[in-house]
């Protein structure tokens, strides 16, 4: 929910995000609509194609200083990577390698891998990723911004992962099979993807938040995903083997301190929160200060 | 082929590796080399156990044996699917593999991958997709979803699917599929021992994946489209 002073980032296409988010009139696209570059591979299957494969990349200015942006377009087809898609993504970020700009910013939104070009689809998120690497390793922040409609899942989930830092939304979802997968292959008993309650808080920004998995939760506003993102530039990348020994002794330890918990509200009260049932209902600035010091 | 076999062809000349569960870790001989091995078994689904058992298994070889080559021999049906896995964040889990693998890359480890079973979407991209080079045995299996099931979700008849999978290599499952499209580099049969050693001897140039599908005619945009992304002039 949004009053009238914020602008809300879920209710926003991708192209209105980028114009909330940059220093006004600092955009500059990069292979635009007008160049026409789609996906061959929808046209062979009858499936209408867009003109930006359905992601926005180019440069421009946050707070003065230059960066890469990318923002995936959850309205056509759900932000999937094909071919084209993935390309875009991968060059924007093998960009930075040449431009040296103070961050890139990924507006992630996605269902992961676009069936209709499955394959290709695979392997281009496969060159993100490690083009999402490279760029950490020339010490360059990539910073992801979850707050869309459609949530960043598949692939797009493991990208997220990789970069320095997620910024989320109570509304943003984040996870690797969607609700609607696990439900299809293992049945409704095992994920009730129309359980809405359930899915905000197994995937949702909340939980995500405090699992470390976000490392900041904001409003649905653009405003804040702006600030948060400025304030994430200054992040100095680490991809050392005592960052990634680190990493896995925090992952070792969320295994054995929930690894039988069966929801989120048992990990909530694992993790002392005094009646974690609330939590859902708590608007963002009640929830940050209700769980400070709370987080695994 | 089994993993006992496979290791077997690879490392004549002997290997230690030790089998856990669905996972196998260890080091093999190759023509005088030291090979780390990390992989699974039984098409396992990867979950946050063993994404976790693997990257550990990459982090001590990066620990304890600096620049020594890692083979990947990873059987996988896909990443794990339950409610479960995501609640605990998954897709974490599976990032940290991935970062594993490319931070021994970056250490000087040549990472190989070897397809030797099946492998599919999240199981595929957070381990061998990491690799410097993806190699596969012929009856390997590698696919996102088969076709039945994407024409489901899709709502494309499965007879328009399968009569374009014919002629085009980007959605169908398959090994030959992933060789044209570059992401396999070549597929292995008879000497995997000498095909092997080729692997660790031969030069790398990065992601050479887009530069390999187009040349193979196999994936005709990614390698310009993400070029001209890179140097395109911006106004």
């Amino acid at each position: 929910m949004t009053d009238a002073a914020t602008h809300s980032y879920y209710e926003d296409s991708a192209r209105e995000r980028l114009l909330g988010l940059l220093d006004p009139g600092s955009f500059r696209e990069i292979l635009p609509p007008s160049e026409r570059v789609v996906s061959p591979h929808l046209r062979r299957l009858d499936t209408p194609a867009a003109f930006d494969d359905g992601v926005v990349v180019g440069k421009a200015t946050l707070g003065g200083r230059p960066v890469l942006v990318a923002a995936q377009e959850g309205g056509f087809m759900g932000g999937a990577v094909g071919e084209v898609h993935g390309a875009k993504l991968t060059g924007l970020l093998e960009r930075a390698l040449d431009e040296r700009p103070a961050g890139v910013l990924l507006l992630v939104e996605s269902g992961g891998v676009r069936l209709h070009e499955a394959n290709a689809g695979l392997i281009a998120v496969s060159e993100v990723m490690r083009a999402v690497l490279a760029v950490r390793a020339a010490g360059i922040p990539v910073i992801v911004l979850d707050g869309g409609q459609f949530g960043c899942f598949g692939g797009m989930g493991i990208v997220s992962r990789l970069c320095d830092a997620v910024v989320m939304s109570e509304e943003g979802r984040l996870g690797l099979s969607g609700p609607e997968v696990i439900e299809t292959t293992m049945g409704v008993e095992e994920f009730d993807s129309r359980d809405r309650a359930l899915v905000w808080r197994t995937v949702g920004g909340k939980h995500r938040y405090l699992l470390g998995e976000a490392a900041v939760l904001v409003e649905d506003d653009i405003a804040a995903f702006r600030a948060a993102a400025l304030a994430l530039l200054d992040h100095a990348p680490d991809l050392s083997l005592a960052a990634l020994e680190a990493e896995h002794a925090a992952l070792g330890g969320r295994l054995e301190r929930f690894g039988d918990c069966r929801d989120a509200l048992d990990i909530w009260a694992r993790l002392g929160i005094a009646e974690p049932e609330r939590l859902p209902i708590l608007d963002t600035p009640t929830f940050l200060a209700t769980v400070t010091d709370k987080r695994a | 082929m089994d993993a006992q076999t496979l290791l077997k062809r690879l490392f004549p000349d002997g290997h230690d590796v030790a089998f856990a569960g669905d996972c196998f870790s260890g080091t093999g001989r190759c023509c005088g080399n030291d090979v780390a091995v990390v992989g699974t078994i039984d098409n396992a689904p990867i979950g946050i156990e063993l994404a976790y058992r693997m990257a550990g298994a990459v982090l001590d070889v990066v620990r304890r044996h600096p620049g020594r080559p890692i083979l990947l021999l990873v059987d996988t049906q896909g990443q794990r699917l339950s409610h479960r896995d995501e609640l605990l964040g998954i897709n974490g889990y599976m990032a940290h593999l991935a970062k594993c693998l490319d931070l021994a890359r970056r250490n000087g480890h040549r990472v190989l991958g070897l397809v030797y079973g099946q492998a599919v979407s999240g199981g595929f991209l957070a381990s061998s997709m990491l690799a410097d080079r993806c190699y596969a045995l012929p009856d390997a299996e590698i696919r996102v979803m088969n076709l039945p099931a994407m024409a489901r979700v899709t709502k494309i008849p499965l007879e328009r699917l399968t009569e374009l999978s014919a002629s085009s290599p980007v959605f169908a499952p398959g090994v030959d599929n992933y060789l044209r499209m570059g992401a396999i580099a070549a597929l292995w049969d008879g000497d995997l021992a000498g095909q092997l050693a080729e692997a660790l001897a031969a030069p790398l140039d990065g992601d050479e994946r887009r530069a390999l599908g187009e040349e193979r005619r196999g994936r005709t945009l990614a390698r310009q489209v993400a070029d001209r992304v890179r140097r395109d002039a911006v106004a």
